[in-house]
């Protein structure tokens, strides 16, 4: 049962990670609160069931067509109802959650309230110690450490990220530094969106595609984020871990109270914030940003 | 001069007054509300449903209201109800204080339902519930008659009833695997979403299970909205089940079969599985749904009665698609309102329920009568049973949902056999074949 645990643990923190990893980049450099993080990663996956489903095409090719779409959706989202007032960050709280609640409800008229799905990339299972586990959930898990392997060298090795880093760091004195402070914030947010894209394109197949997918991973998402520490990617992606395993202990040990999965695993995000309030990564004071 | 152009006014203004008022006085209509969940697949169904009652009403002239002949309006209420409880009350206010509607169909969540029966029982309205089960909708008839009697059960029968059906299917299967595969005892694994109408079928499923010679498995309950459950079934597959036995009405049936044949399980997936019973369950679960049963009103080609062909082929024919059970608004309109209003001769909510009440008449769902309890208090509840209503079993084979149950069911001992026409035999899955056989 152990094992199981630890497998499914690992699928189920991949999908959160790829999201938390997301949400995190784009509030450590411009401190904007996404809420339409994962409204992004489900008009993504609606964008791969028409592509696939509907015009018939491979889902790689739903892929391909679906982030960059998606992205440049997000940056528009970002030039209209973002960026003028970024400065307002409980405005753009209530911006994001507006334009989330919009997708959802534009997706609702367009293709009603009918559970839709997509073909996974590669069909079919393997078994690992008795535990059966989806070759899709494998792409997630790996999916997940490449992500984390290519934002940080993004972050650690190109000239964009001292940008990001710098701005995250300090808004103001990247920007007396010349850097467009505005500009790395919007290409941030085009990675993070991108991010978001690629989680619906590589976890769709795993799920049921509906308007209101994006609310559970948001809540997950949000506890993720706060229980590795506002910002920090890094610990984000621990998080997503802890949380996956909490939910997953759930469902094996209590299998009555398997419902109760999201609640225990959000209860553990409260326990570990109680003992360390700045979360497992994160900075114990604002001041020190 | 002025005197004559200002009669030629009064007479100019009479004309108009007379011309757009009287197609209004002259067109009279009954007002029929239906509510439920728009942008879902229940709330379509009562749409749907209740279309297709007003087109064939007024097609053959309306309703006969005493010397009068009145059509039908349909006033469409999206309740909203899988999301919000307050926008189901609304949409059942709106109904009733600014449609003015003289009757409600719909509903689907019991939850949600309580709400809006509380506020026609206000209006003293009646209100046909076509979607949910919970029998303490129809107890209140019994305990406050005068506030309650306005309401009546049109679909599904209460959740007694409903474990009842799929148990006994459950029971069914059980001796096919122990006949056809040699399984000594038969493992049952039980996995109910977290609602409120699950909650007494679990037990009873549980009490049930030891008493026909099977055995729990274990009980799992999945959130109603799960997307992923692959972790759930990781755990039930370690406890070996025959029979993974399903209570399930919300999303999370598309996701648990779907995830389950993909994982080749080697166990028959029974019982109720709303999302089952709709004709897109094959493309959402790109055929991995296959093999799996789920109980159900209506059936290509099944025909429970002389009345049920005629309109599952007029359904299929109009809107492309087998009547999910919420489109029994159609019922509810053709066979309960309308023939009470043409005998009653009026639309009296009072009136009407006393004949009602009392009437007992064909659908194309089965028979309608509605029962008492052991007090003999009116319950306005469906009756069940062989001649009554009994729904069927249908299962899903290579793309096509059939129905496979009552196929020669001997409901109590001596009784004749219930086998409905158009019935197949069911389908073992060639996963549990290769595994047992």
């Amino acid at each position: 049962m152990i094992l199981d645990i630890i497998i499914t643990s690992l699928i189920n923190g991949s999908t959160y990670a790829l999201l938390a990893i997301g949400f995190s980049l784009i509030f450590g450099v411009a401190r904007i609160v996404n809420i339409a993080h994962t409204a992004f990663f489900m008009v993504a996956s609606y964008c791969i069931y028409m592509i696939t489903r509907k015009l018939g095409y491979h889902p790689i090719v739903g892929m391909l067509v679906a982030i960059p779409l998606i992205t440049l959706l997000g940056l528009i989202c970002y030039k209209l109802f973002i960026d003028p007032i970024r400065e307002h960050e409980a405005a753009v709280l209530i911006s994001t959650i507006a334009l989330a609640i919009a997708f959802q409800e534009i997706m609702l008229l367009i293709f009603t309230g009918d559970y839709l799905s997509v073909p996974a990339l590669i069909q079919g299972y393997f078994t690992v110690f008795g535990a059966k586990v989806f070759y899709q959930q494998l792409i997630t898990f790996i999916a997940a450490l490449v992500i984390l392997g290519a934002l940080r060298l993004l972050l650690m090795q190109t000239k964009l990220g001292l940008a990001i880093r710098s701005t995250a760091q300090d808004r103001e004195v990247a920007n007396l530094m010349g850097m467009n402070e505005s500009r790395v914030a919007m290409i941030t947010m085009g990675i993070s969106v991108a991010l978001a894209g690629f989680t619906g394109a590589v976890v769709v197949p795993l799920t049921t595609v509906n308007p209101f997918m994006w609310l559970h991973p948001l809540i997950m998402m949000m506890a993720v984020v706060v229980l590795g520490g506002l910002g920090s990617i890094k610990g984000s992606f621990f998080a997503a871990y802890i949380l996956g395993f909490a939910e997953a202990a759930v469902v094996f040990l209590i299998p009555m109270g398997a419902f109760l999965k999201g609640s225990v695993a959000l209860s553990v995000m409260i326990l570990v914030l109680l003992i360390r309030p700045e979360g497992l990564f994160g900075v114990a004071f604002e001041e020190e940003r | 001069m002025k005197n004559l152009k200002s009669l030629l006014v009064i007479i100019l203004a009479f004309f108009l007054i007379v011309t757009f008022c009287f197609p209004a006085w002259g067109a009279k209509t009954i007002k029929i509300g239906v509510i439920g969940p728009m942008q879902f697949v229940q709330g379509k169904g009562h749409w749907n449903g209740a279309t297709m009652a007003a087109e064939e009403i007024n097609a053959r002239g309306g309703v006969k209201v005493g010397d009068k002949k009145m059509k039908i309006e349909i006033v469409k209420a999206d309740s909203n109800e899988f999301l919000s409880m307050t926008d189901a009350t609304n949409a059942m206010e709106l109904l009733l204080t600014r449609h003015k509607v003289d009757f409600v169909v719909g509903g689907f969540r019991s939850e949600a339902v309580f709400a809006m029966q509380d506020i026609a029982m206000d209006y003293k309205k009646i209100f046909i519930g076509c979607g949910a089960s919970h029998s303490k909708l129809c107890l209140r008839v019994a305990e406050d008659y005068d506030r309650y009697k306005y309401w009546f059960r049109g679909t599904p029968f209460n959740e007694k009833f409903l474990g009842r059906t799929a148990l006994i299917q459950l029971a069914t299967i059980g001796a096919i695997l122990k006949k056809s595969l040699n399984i000594p005892k038969v493992k049952v694994a039980i996995v109910a979403e977290k609602a409120m109408w699950v909650e007494p079928m679990i037990a009873a499923t549980k009490g049930f299970i030891p008493k026909v010679g099977m055995e729990v498995a274990g009980v799992w309950q999945p959130s109603q909205a799960a997307t992923d459950v692959t972790a759930e079934l990781s755990a039930i597959q370690r406890a070996e089940p025959h029979v993974i036995f399903t209570i399930f009405s919300a999303s999370v049936g598309v996701s648990f079969a779907r995830q389950a044949g993909e994982l080749n399980i080697p166990a028959v997936l029974a019982g109720i599985n709303v999302e089952a019973q709709k004709d897109g369950f094959w493309e959402a679960t790109q055929g991995k749904g296959n093999y799996v049963f789920t109980m159900n009103t209506y059936a290509r080609g099944v025909e429970t009665n002389e009345l049920t062909k005629p309109f599952v082929d007029k359904y299929i024919k109009r809107f492309g698609e087998v009547p999910p059970y919420t489109a029994s608004t159609y019922e509810a309109i053709v066979y309960t309102l309308v023939p009470a209003i043409e005998m009653t001769g009026t639309l009296d909510a009072d009136r009407l329920v006393k004949v009602m009440e009392a009437r007992e008449f064909k659908t194309p769902g089965g028979k309608v009568s509605y029962l008492k309890d052991e007090q003999g208090r009116p319950l306005h509840e469906l009756k069940w049973g062989p001649g009554y209503m009994t729904s069927l079993g249908v299962q899903w084979q290579d793309g096509k949902l059939v129905g496979v149950w009552p196929n020669k069911w001997v409901a109590a001992k001596g009784a004749p056999e219930v086998t409905y026409k158009g019935i197949v035999p069911f389908k073992i899955p060639p996963s549990m074949i290769e595994k047992y056989k």
